[in-house]
């Protein structure tokens, strides 16, 4: 009877070695988020009072202290919400027409092709798209509609396909059901398909409210500078939370870059806090807490 | 005892009228068909938009648009995206360099080598690197990481100076291209790192097990059954990931210096991209100005149409081809 022979020391060295090289590169990974998050909490620390969230910049001179981004906050909320108005209807019927009505044919393949092309359009292309559109070709002015109709083009095809894939997940015997009871094909949608995916979907606009709300470039481009509160999205230039961390650490005084650090903190909590919902929502209505 | 039936009149269900579909049904049937339509248009709308208004700065310009290094469209109306187009393939290059093995690294230890429980929360923390706003990167290259390669770029300057790349005589770190081509990795990594791991995860268990059964290594078993299962997904992420660094705009506007030059030594402060040129153009820039930011963004949307078509393609085929298989 043989013995099972032993591993050859070279390949166990081998092994090891992967595996440390595996290790390492999670490390190194990790590293950059931990530095990123430091970095943005002890220097946005300083700044982050009660004067930051409630005033503007209106008559702030660039070397003085004090000033805020209250105007810029209230920008970047009323963009987003905007936004999101825009690409929820059309991304999620999009996701219904993929999923229910498509059937495989070469509209919904092309459709389906595009939409992942989609995700990879620069948010700057985007933000050039609506200034070529909307306020060169058409004559309109900047405002926050503009960003909001550029953050727009970038939130649609997260939304699609995460509506797309909540939708597949829906149980063809649901519809079935339906269907039997002589509920007709649109009311089975409405009624049974949708509620059933509902948070599902809802996660996956959080995520991509979270993305764009980051997004500096498109705004650059079609919402303009400003420094006084503005409320009214569709008139007048605008301010947005990223727009007021590039305007600020472009200037070269402590003061600005002060709040440029705590703009950068703000943006950050806004950011994670939408991600942190989208994940509880999920996480809430996932299958497996039940168990 | 009797249990009393009712029955109803009007018959058998069949001889009822059926429901009113044709409306209802047709309107909703055309809304969502329309909405899959109106993002295809808005595709098409930005090829057509971005075409028309950059004809008028095109025909003003004075230099050939391809080949041109310096961009001056708002005084002696000559620009070219040479010197930018350069600058956005080396930086972007520099950052696929970097990323790619860290990410198949980062995706291999998720879904072979951490803990089954840990898996998915480690995942997360990855995925969490994509949530960090692109200004925020740009804050902490300049702030943190500039400083922080000053004195290793000195010393590969000093130790392989003769290394084209590492070549350069006066001011060597700061802003460069090797600090933006790091900041663009670290943003890549996590949709690099995402797709491989899914790929990875759909390697077939029976070969990985055949192979462990067979006595490989956990590295063998990974190297004969994941990694030539995965490498179609690895590359196309790879692509998807290049086509994202392609397009950064506000992190690399932050960090470049903007210069115009073509020049290979990443070590020294030089460097621009087309993106970053938009971002830092725009302010200052009038009609003709505005008109040529805008061809050169058209350059870009066909450059990183292409690219993420191309990867789109790999997986598509990928996906047909283990349907096929199972």
């Amino acid at each position: 009877m043989t013995t099972i022979q032993h591993i050859s020391t070279g390949r166990r060295v081998k092994d090891r070695i992967v595996q440390g090289l595996v290790y390492l590169a999670f490390a190194l990974a990790v590293v950059p988020l931990v530095s990123v998050l430091w970095l943005v909490i002890s220097n946005g620390l300083a700044r982050f009072d009660m004067e930051f969230l409630t005033h503007s910049m209106r008559n702030i001179g660039a070397r003085d202290a004090g000033g805020g981004a209250y105007h810029a906050i209230i920008g970047t909320l009323e963009q987003v919400l905007l936004a999101s108005v825009i690409s929820v209807p059309i991304g999620l019927l999009t996701a219904i027409y993929l999923v229910e009505y498509g059937n495989g044919g070469r509209l919904s393949r092309a459709i389906s092709f595009f939409v992942d092309v989609m995700t990879g359009i620069p948010s700057v292309v985007a933000g050039l798209f609506v200034l070529a559109f909307w306020i060169l070709f058409l004559g309109m002015p900047y405002s926050g509609f503009a960003g909001a109709m550029a953050l727009s083009i970038l939130m649609m095809p997260t939304v699609v396909r995460s509506a797309e894939e909540m939708l597949r997940l829906v149980p063809g015997d649901l519809r079935e059901a339906s269907y039997a009871l002589g509920v007709p094909k649109w009311r089975t949608i409405v009624k049974v398909v949708l509620p059933t995916a509902l948070t599902g979907i809802i996660t996956g606009v959080m995520l991509a409210v979270a993305r764009v709300a980051g997004e500096t470039a498109p705004l650059l481009l079609t919402v303009f500078f400003t420094d006084s509160i503005n409320n009214d999205p569709f008139s007048g230039p605008q301010m947005g939370l990223p727009l007021f961390v590039f305007d600020q650490a472009a200037r070269p005084n402590d003061t600005a870059i002060d709040r440029a650090w705590t703009g950068a903190l703000t943006l950050i909590l806004i950011v994670m806090l939408f991600n942190l919902v989208a994940r509880l929502i999920a996480w809430w209505r996932s299958p497996a807490r039940g168990r | 005892m009797t249990t009393k039936v009712e029955i109803r009149e009007g018959g058998p269900a069949t001889s009822r009228p059926a429901p009113r579909r044709t409306s209802s049904e047709g309107l909703f049937r055309w809304l969502s068909t329309g909405s899959g339509i109106v993002l295809l248009g808005i595709m098409a709308a930005i090829a057509v938009f971005l075409v028309a208004e950059a004809i008028p700065a095109l025909s003003a310009n004075k230099a050939n648009f391809f080949t041109e290094l310096t961009w001056d469209p708002n005084g002696s109306l000559v620009f070219g995206i040479g010197a930018l187009a350069f600058g956005t393939v080396l930086s972007s290059a520099i950052a696929l360099v970097i990323a790619t093995p860290v990410a198949v690294g980062v995706a291999l230890f998720i879904s072979h080598y951490a803990p089954r429980k840990l898996a998915a929360g480690l995942g997360y923390l990855i995925d969490l690197l994509a949530a960090v706003p692109s200004v925020i990167y740009g804050l902490w290259g300049v702030a943190f990481l500039v400083p922080l390669l000053k004195t290793p770029s000195e010393w590969l300057n000093a130790t392989f100076g003769w290394f084209p790349l590492f070549a350069g005589d006066g001011a060597i770190g700061g802003k460069t291209m090797l600090a933006g081509g790091i900041v663009l990795a670290i943003m890549i990594l996590p949709i690099i790192a995402a797709i491989s791991r899914e790929v990875f995860l759909q390697a077939p268990k029976m070969n990985e097990e055949a192979a462990l059964a067979l006595g490989a290594t956990r590295w063998e078993m990974i190297r004969m059954a994941v990694l030539p299962f995965g490498r179609p997904g690895v590359i196309s992420a790879a692509m998807l990931g290049l086509g994202r660094a392609m397009g950064e705009t506000i992190a690399v506007a932050l960090i470049f210096p903007a210069t115009f030059g073509i020049s290979f030594q990443i070590l020294t402060p030089q460097g621009n991209s087309i993106a970053a040129n938009i971002a830092n153009g725009f302010g200052e820039a009038g009609d003709i100005g505005r008109g040529a930011l805008i061809a050169s963004g058209l350059v870009l949307f066909v450059i990183t149409l292409l690219v993420n078509m191309a990867a789109r393609m790999i997986i598509n085929r990928r996906k047909e081809f283990m349907k096929a298989g199972t």
